[in-house]
Formats: C-alpha cells, structure tokens, sequence
C-alpha cells in the first residue's frame, strides 16, 4: 500500500522539458558532424549539397515521423518501406491511367493509409505483436509489389506532378516546405491534443492507459493508419522526384526510417520521444550518409553504417535513461 | 529442473492436427491442381531445397523459444555464402570455406546474442541493426558482384548422394537429430525452455541466463555458416542479395510450426512440418507458374493466419 501511494505522490513528469535537453544534445551533434564535414570536405558547405541534404533529409522524415507515434505506443511498424514501393507503384499506374495528378496522389495516400489500417487491426484486433505483424505485411506488400509490377519501370510523369519532389520556391526546394508544415503539424498532434497525449499514455502504461478511460485499441489504429498515411505521402515525393517507379524502391527506406527515429531519442519502449526529435534525427543520419558520399566511400557501405547507428542509438538511450533514473 | 520442463513443453495433441493438417491441406490442393506435383523427382526436389530453409528454421525455434527473434539470419547466410565462396576460391579447400562460414556466422551469433543478452537491446532491433552490418558487410566483400569459379569440392555437396540419399537430406536430418537430442535431452536444452517461459529459475538454479542466450544466438549464426555452405554449393556461386529475406521463410515455419512467441515453449518437428509446408507452398506455386513475387506474399498471409490461430490458442 505505502509503495502505491508513494508513486502516486510523484508528480508527473514533464514530457516537454527533459525532451528539450534531449534535443538539444542532439543539435549539438549535428552541429559538431556539420563542422567536421566541412573541415573534411570542401563541397560540404556548397549551397546545393545543404540543400540536397535537406531535401533527402525531408524523404526520411515523412516515413520516419508517422513511424514515431507508433514507436511511441511502444510498437513498430516495419513495412513501411515497402509501403512507400506499392503505394508509389499504384499511384504512378493511377496518374499514367487518367493523367491526373491529383487522383494519383490520392490514391498514393489512400494506399499507404489502408495498409497502415491493415498492420493496426493485426496489432489490435488480431493481438499479433507489431514487430511481426509489420514484418509479415513487409513481405506480403513486397510479394504484392513485384508481382504487380512484374519487372516492368513506370517512367514519365507530368511536369507539374513532379514539381512536388524536385522543383523550388524561393531557393528551397518543395519537400523542405512539406517538411516544416508536416513537422508543425505532428508536434501540434503530439504535444497538444488530446488524442497526442494519449498516445503517449498508451506507450508508458498501456493498462493504466485503458483503466483510465482511453480507447487504446482506437488510438493504435489511428497511430498504424497515419504511419502507413505518411509512408503514401512519401511515396508521392520519391515518385515526383525519381520520376519513375520500380516495385524495388522502398527496399533501403525502413532501416534508415527506424535509425531516424531512435537517434531521435524516442524510446523502443514507449511514451517517451518527440517528432522534432525524429526530425533532428532524419537530419544526423543523412548528414552521416552525405558526409561518407562528399569523402567517396562506397554505397556499399550504407547498410553497414545504419546498421551500427541503430544499435549505438538504442543502446545510449537505454543506458541514458537507466542512468536517471 | 524436470518437472519445469514437463510442464512447458507443449501438448503435442493440441499442436499436431494444426500444422500437419497445413501441410496434408496444401499437398491435397497441388496434387489435384499442379500436374507433376507428385512425381518423385519432384517431391525429392521439394526435400532437397528444404534443407537449407531447415537448417535455419531449427535453431531460430530455439531462439524464439526465448522470446527473441533473429531477423539478421538471411543477411548473415549472405555473408557466409559469400565467405565459403571466397576462401574456397583462394585456398582450393572446401574445408576451408566451410571453416571460415562457420567463424563468420559464429561471430555474428555471438555478436547478437550479446546485444540481446547484455546490452539488453530488443531482439528485432537489435537484429535488424546486425542484419544491416551482415549486408552491407556482403556487399562491401563482394564489391556488389557474384563470385564464380568456386572449386567442384564445394559444388559436388549439393548433388553428392550418401547411400543413395542427397547429401543435403543427410546434413539436414543429421542436424535435425542434433537439435533434438539438445532440445530435449540435455540440460542445455532444459534451459532453454526455462529461458522463455521462467527466468527467474533459471536464477535460482544457478544459471547465468545470459549466457544461455549467447550461446543460442550462437547457435544461430553457426547453422547459418553450415547454410551457407550448402546455398554457395546450390548456386555453384556466392551472391551479395543470396540468401536475403530466407529469414522470413524461417519465421514462418516456425509459427506455422506451432512454436508460441511469446509463451517460451517450442515444437521442432512442428518446425520442421513448418519447413515443408513452406516448401510445398512454394513449389506449388512454382509449379503453376506463379512468379517467386506471389510465393513471398503466400508465405506472408500464411505467417500472419499462424500467429492468428496462435493468439486464439493461447487465450482459448
């Protein structure tokens, strides 16, 4: 009983402060790989390379920021890369079908957005666990993918379509735009509404979280939909961008979706994290990325190097937060 | 100790008609609508190019019987393939090659079941961290190319019959023994399922839970180094994208298999019905023309029906 009371006794805690000093270190880390990039390298601070490091940097976070609100109620959704490879196949079929951009874009979202329903009735419904649930719906989407595709390349899309991921306004470029809005708009989510924190809820107590009165099972649906919501939207940027499509392109996007998001700070366990965070997440990995590409090391080498910042990311946030507490 | 095992093993009453009815249902169903299905030729075709798919399957029921999950499995084969390619290219000698798959694939066990074990990383997070390392690794040795002019020694493994069976089938039903005289008839194996279902015994027995898991994990990554032997010996060639995604293939027959995720109680002749169901389902499928792409998503549906049924078990 004491012990009961005790922890009662303790106030909450605040989300907003000790993630600020998270995201702070973690700005100090991107500051600290900027500065040694543009010792190391003379194209570094070159205005087309911070402005392509922006705009890759904004691919990565569309997938990764839906990513944090599932991560946040302490799942994983890891069929979001090959989310974004069907989504972005069926929208370019859509857009070369009717040649309307605005269908294609729909169905984009529409597509990603179903999936994403798809893997939350598994995790709720189904009680599948979501690392395998999302794994299973990674295979069935690329099995899905390929078979539509069947070998063949979409290619050639209207100028304005691509506009989206490849053209600029006022010097930046269109995805730095989407970036901001999208980023306001999920810390707004996240930090402000109801629905935000009790997401939050659910990750750091999914009991107390339903004894409490929060529709946990909704809430995981509404976190898995706009996870795959986000990956759709993100299928359109890379379609406008690469100006084609191949059922192969959402392979290499999950791992570096995930790294961004723990580097981010957000916890495998739940509750604890924030999309800015992932933001300046997306940010360190490209900068990594771009930095290994300016000194010419090997392509080869990407899956290595992501597959040791996901490690190293999970293993300082444990050992941080074992640390205070 | 013995009493703890009786009671998590599982009753094989319950657990027999499920994956053995998937495996009767999808012979029933190619039989009648894949012509050839049944000839010998191909149903030894289907045995032999289970073995690699068995040689994962097994240890990885070990692994998920502790809860945990390897999803680094078919990166690390990749990176071993690739190894018994190399060396036995360089040195002439089979033995060699399968020397260095095993080193490589040992290492990469032992490496996961130490972030697992002692950092205390989440499986699927931790394996899917090595998982990049194994592939960029694979591409980084091979500069994204095949490596061909592997030496016959190797390559005779895959068509080399023992009294008349493929050596493949041996290896595989040897190491199926293996698995289970450790499961079920060591300690070692005793553990294990205390691993999953009771740590907290584990303690009081004196066990140092985490180096069971090491050594699990260990055992992971060296049948991925023997895997490797025989997927080099089938391509006659070492390939940077081989053996990627055969992880998922292993996942599925042991969930198909009957192995719970997350009840710590495994089933290895489960696995191994899970193995073949994989393998029928794909040859099937084969056999009526439907590209690998419709084999992937098939073996998906069938993962995610399994945990289904399984989570309907376990709440029944």
């Amino acid at each position: 009983m004491t012990d009961i009371t005790k922890e009662a006794m303790v106030p909450p805690r605040s989300f907003l402060s000790q993630d600020a000093i998270q995201v702070f270190y973690r700005l100090l880390a991107a500051l600290l790989i900027c500065a040694v990039l543009a010792v190391l390298s003379d194209s570094f601070l070159s205005l087309g390379n911070i402005l392509n490091v922006l705009r890759q940097a904004s691919l990565t976070f569309f997938i990764a920021s839906g990513l944090t609100l599932v991560v946040l109620t302490a799942g994983l959704d890891l069929s979001v890369g090959a989310n974004v490879a069907l989504s972005a196949c069926i929208a370019g079929t859509v857009i070369h079908k009717t040649g309307s951009p605005a269908l294609g874009i729909l169905t984009g979202l529409a597509c990603g957005g179903i999936v994403g329903l798809l893997n939350g009735i598994m995790v709720t419904a189904l009680r599948i666990p979501s690392f395998i649930a999302t794994y299973g719906m990674l295979w069935v989407l690329n099995g899905l993918t390929y078979w539509y595709m069947a070998g063949e390349t979409l290619h050639g899309f209207p100028a304005g379509f691509r506009q989206i991921g490849s053209g600029y306004l006022f010097g930046l470029p269109i995805p730095v735009y989407l970036l901001l809005v999208f980023l306001g708009i999920g810390t707004l989510f996240a930090q402000r509404t109801i629905w935000g924190q009790e997401i939050y809820a659910i990750g750091a107590n999914p009991v107390a979280a339903r004894l409490s009165g929060i529709p946990v099972a909704r809430r995981l649906l509404l976190v898995y939909a706009v996870s795959g919501t986000m990956a759709g939207l993100a299928s359109i940027i890379f379609l406008s961008r690469l100006n084609s499509a191949e059922a192969d392109i959402g392979e290499s996007l999950t791992l570096p979706a995930i790294a961004a998001v723990l580097i981010g700070g957000t916890s495998l366990f739940g509750g604890v994290g924030t999309v800015f965070g992932t933001f300046i997440g997306a940010l360190i990995l490209t900068l990594v990325l771009n930095g290994m590409n300016l000194l010419s090391v090997s392509a080869n080498w990407q899956p290595l190097v992501t597959g040791v910042i996901v490690i190293l990311a999970v293993w300082l946030d444990m050992k941080t937060r074992r640390g205070t507490q | 100790m013995r009493e703890a095992a009786v009671i998590s093993e599982p009753n094989p009453l319950q657990r027999i008609p499920g994956v053995a009815m998937v495996l009767v249902l999808l012979i029933a169903l190619f039989s009648v609508i894949a012509p050839g299905f049944l000839s010998v030729a191909n149903l030894s075709n289907v045995l032999v190019q289970s073995t690699i798919l068995t040689m994962l399957a097994l240890p990885m029921t070990l692994i998920i019987m502790t809860e945990g999950l390897d999803l680094s499995m078919g990166a690390v084969l990749t990176l071993t393939s690739l190894c018994v390619a190399i060396v036995s290219l360089a040195t002439k000698s089979m033995l060699l090659g399968l020397g260095a798959g095993l080193l490589v694939g040992t290492a990469f066990g032992v490496a996961n079941g130490w972030l697992v074990a002692i950092l205390g990383i989440p499986p699927f997070v931790a394996t899917l961290g090595t998982l990049g390392m194994a592939q960029g690794l694979s591409l980084i040795v091979s500069d994204g190319q095949s490596v061909v002019g592997i030496p016959h020694s190797v390559r005779d493994i895959y068509s080399a019959t023992l009294l008349g069976v493929p050596v493949p089938i041996v290896m595989a039903l040897v190491t199926y023994a293996a698995f289970h005289g450790l499961l079920y008839h060591t300690r070692f194996g005793t553990y294990i399922f205390a691993l999953g279902g009771n740590r907290e015994a584990l303690r009081y027995a004196g066990r140092s839970p985490n180096r069971l898991l090491i050594a699990v994990y260990a055992i992971g990554g060296a049948m991925a180094g023997i895997a490797g032997l025989l997927m080099t010996a089938r391509m006659n060639s070492g390939h940077p994208t081989a053996g990627l995604g055969l992880e998922f293939d292993a996942i599925a027959a042991v969930a198909v298999g009957g192995t719970s995720f997350e009840r710590g109680n495994g089933w290895l002749l489960g696995t191994l019905l899970g193995v073949l169901s994989v393998g029928v389902l794909r040859n099937g499928l084969n056999l009526i023309s439907l590209p690998s792409s419709v084999q992937v998503a098939s073996v998906g549906v069938l993962v995610i029906v399994a945990l289904f049924l399984d989570g309907l078990r376990s709440r029944a």
